[in-house]
């Protein structure tokens, strides 16, 4: 059998261990979807495959066990799902009948959001369509998620953009009862940012992480949220993987949502420049360790209007561990 | 006398009034709410009205306009103390007749309850006159019919809305003269006949100090989290307590202000030395059910609570005061058929 296999990869097929079988994987922008298409994807999986689906990490489906010879025949049934779920939110993807036209930059995945969760800042599945968008079809290899709050549910932190919903907490000191739930509960669940002078509340704005509890929690709406615009901290540079697995971390603070897209969408543009053309893929938080993080953040904030609220980290000192240092083992031995 | 006004004129009317009165209503703020992308319906200052939300509840009642949530009485400097000063402006309040109901019962607490008439309320109170808007649905967790507190005498102006025109009756001779261009009509006021939920206070008697120490308050305990939601949002919780505030390097120096407080909040209860008497939930459960319909009647002679259905709306632990109604008759009448 004679195969392209890069261009098969690229149409977001898998080469499998068995030989002339493979697997399609299906985005799902944000992880939400209507419910028809689950009948398309039951009669592609009966028909073409081995009758399974599998639920990928991403929140996308792999259709497992489709004869690479009936790829042609998948497409077109896939087509109206990638119309819908692609092109139907401003997504470029040339001809739906002929598949995915891009498989690097992976499915942006989303927690529930606002649309359910009494915790979420934001609506996460339009974000992170907005995002997909943006950002594909693309060859690149990164790797995005959303979360509502910074309960991180999507676990944004193992991304390379992570974004999470903040609350700018607005006090009137006059619909304060000083009941103490606000304080109480920043004390125990989030920062002690908050403290009682005169009977009224103090918000300590260095220590405050914009996580809006006390909002939930005020019995009065003392504290509402700024409404004036959305924030948000973006999350950079977690991964797992084979060298350096380690958490995302903190770049920007009490950013504006279009700040973001600038800045991924400039994310590309460094990598274009930057990357490794040597290596048969890079990902770009390898990229990012090789150039060091002073010059991705001059590169991709260069032009990017942040609101005067912005924090933007100084430097970041990624945790994580390196895998070829293991002298802290021991063989158990016989 | 009632009035039929076109919508495009009511502003007109409005401003008229304006000149003499500050106008409250039912308004949503948006994306004030507590979560993300809701917003908050409360009662604050109007001028047109656009601005007045006459299809929702008010998450708060309209008690603020009398009774402020922070209230500065009077500063205190040593041996000397100068009253706040009463900015003296007259108000009138677009709401409901439970809501009219429920300022009847702030007035008796405020000013039938002790010698002393609270001055501080007395004289926001002689300032507002009632806009009465006509309600004949209701809302889901509405018992006002059950409370005998869906009608109402007392008003100034009664007004019902519809897509084009403002009915509007008018009993305040004062306020005739606003409407004297107007083309009058025979409208006359609808109140609410029948709520969705249903529930029978029960009688006087049959609350004894045995239901007291009934297993129906425990369920509280485990359920409420004494957030003192159901106190902020009801529109006859009366409760405040008293806050000196004073200079730092200067005690002697200060003011002295009144806060709303509530029976479910900590330290409600709490004494001088830190002795508390209501400490579980289900205490502060039975002390909040027996003041709302018995306990303000029995000095009164009218239950304390109107029936609107706010406590139940913001409860996060879904704890509903006609479901607790319910389970206090249920446990009269086992304690009648043991005894
Ligand atoms: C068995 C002992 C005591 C009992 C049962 C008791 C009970 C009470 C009660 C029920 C109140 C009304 C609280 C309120 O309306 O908010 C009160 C107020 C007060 N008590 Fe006591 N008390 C006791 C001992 C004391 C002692 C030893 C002191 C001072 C040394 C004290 C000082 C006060 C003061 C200053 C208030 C007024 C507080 C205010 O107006 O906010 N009490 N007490
Ligand atoms: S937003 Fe979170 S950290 Fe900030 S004051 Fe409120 S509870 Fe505390
Ligand atoms: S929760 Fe609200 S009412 Fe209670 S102390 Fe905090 S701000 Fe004041
Ligand atoms: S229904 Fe609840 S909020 Fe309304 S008056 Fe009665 S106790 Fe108060
Ligand atoms: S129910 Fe509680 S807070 Fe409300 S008026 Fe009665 S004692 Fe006060
Ligand atoms: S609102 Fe509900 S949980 Fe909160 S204090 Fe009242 S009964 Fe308890």
């Amino acid at each position: 059998m004679s195969l392209n296999v890069k261009e098969f990869k690229k149409n977001a097929y898998r080469i499998t261990k068995d030989r002339g079988v493979t697997a399609l994987r299906v985005r799902v922008p944000g992880g939400h979807l209507e419910a028809k298409y689950l009948t398309i994807l039951q009669e592609i999986a009966e028909t073409y495959g081995d009758g399974n689906l599998h639920i990928t990490t991403r929140q996308g489906f792999e259709i497992t066990g489709i004869p690479m010879t009936m790829v042609e025949e998948v497409n077109k049934k896939v087509a109206p799902l990638i119309e819908g779920m692609e092109a139907g939110i401003g997504v470029d993807i040339g001809n739906p009948e002929d598949g995915y036209p891009a498989a690097g930059t992976r499915n942006v995945s989303a927690c529930i959001g606002n649309k359910v969760c009494r915790y979420a800042k934001y609506n996460t599945t339009k974000l992170a369509q907005r995002i997909e968008k943006n950002i594909f079809p693309n060859d690149y290899h990164v790797k995005i998620a959303v979360s509502g709050c910074q309960n991180d549910c999507i676990k944004a932190h193992m991304q390379d953009f992570g974004v999470l919903g903040m609350d700018l907490p607005v006090y009137d000191a006059y619909r304060c009862i000083s009941c103490g739930a606000c304080v109480k509960n920043c004390q125990k669940r989030a920062t002690g940012a908050l403290e009682f002078k005169n009977y009224k509340v103090v918000r300590d704005e260095d220590k405050c992480i914009g996580c809006g509890e006390c909002i939930a929690k005020c019995p009065t709406n003392a504290w509402t949220r700024d409404a004036s615009k959305k924030y948000y901290k973006l999350l950079i540079m977690g991964r797992t993987g084979k060298r350096n697995p380690r958490l995302a971390m903190p770049f920007l603070e009490w950013v504006t949502e279009d700040a973001i897209i600038d800045i991924i969408n400039k994310t590309y543009d460094y990598v274009d420049e930057y990357i490794d053309r040597s290596l048969p893929k890079e990902h770009v938080g390898y990229i990012v360790d090789r150039t060091g993080f002073q010059v991705f953040k001059d590169y991709v904030l260069d032009g990017v209007e942040l609101n005067p609220e912005c924090r933007v980290a100084e430097h970041i000192d990624w945790p994580g561990y390196k895998t070829n240092v293991s002298n802290n083992f021991k063989k158990v031995g016989k | 006398m009632s009035y039929r006004v076109k919508r495009s004129e009511f502003d007109d009317i409005l401003s008229k009034l304006q000149e003499d009165y500050k106008i409250y209503a039912p308004t949503r703020k948006k994306d004030k709410g507590t979560f993300s992308d809701t917003d908050l319906v409360l009662y604050d200052r109007v001028s047109s009205l656009e601005e007045i939300d006459f299809n929702s509840k008010t998450k708060y009642s309209p008690k603020e306009v009398v009774f402020p949530i922070t209230q500065t009485l009077f500063y205190f400097n040593g041996d000397e103390y100068i009253e706040a000063e009463d900015k003296g402006e007259k108000v009138l309040v677009f709401l409901r007749p439970c809501e009219v109901n429920a300022f009847k019962r702030l007035d008796k607490i405020f000013l039938e309850n002790g010698p002393q008439e609270d001055i501080y309320y007395k004289r926001l109170r002689e300032k507002v006159k009632f806009v009465v808007m006509e309600c004949t649905e209701g809302f889901d967790s509405c018992f006002c019919v059950s409370m005998g507190t869906n009608e109402t005498e007392d008003y100034s102006i009664f007004i019902k809305v519809s897509d084009e025109e403002v009915f509007c009756e008018i009993k305040d001779e004062k306020l005739t003269e606003v409407f004297a261009d107007q083309e009058s009509t025979d409208y006359t006021p609808e109140f609410i006949q029948e709520n969705k939920q249903q529930v029978e206070v029960p009688a006087l008697e049959d609350i004894t100090t045995d239901l007291f120490d009934s297993e129906i308050w425990k369920e509280y305990s485990k359920r409420c989290i004494g957030c003192g939601r159901c106190n902020t949002v009801c529109p006859t919780c009366s409760c405040w307590t008293m806050q000196d505030i004073s200079y730092q390097d200067n005690e002697n120096i200060g003011e002295r202000r009144r806060v709303w407080a509530g029976c479910h909040i900590d330290g409600y209860t709490e004494m001088a030395g830190g002795h508390d008497f209501r400490t579980t939930y289900g205490d502060r459960m039975r002390f909040k059910t027996l003041h709302k319909i018995y306990d303000f009647r029995k000095r009164f002679d009218i239950d304390m609570c109107v029936g609107c259905g706010r406590c139940e709306d913001v409860c996060p632990q879904y704890i509903s005061f006609v479901g607790a109604i319910k389970k206090l008759n249920q446990a009269i009448k086992e304690e009648k058929n043991n005894g």
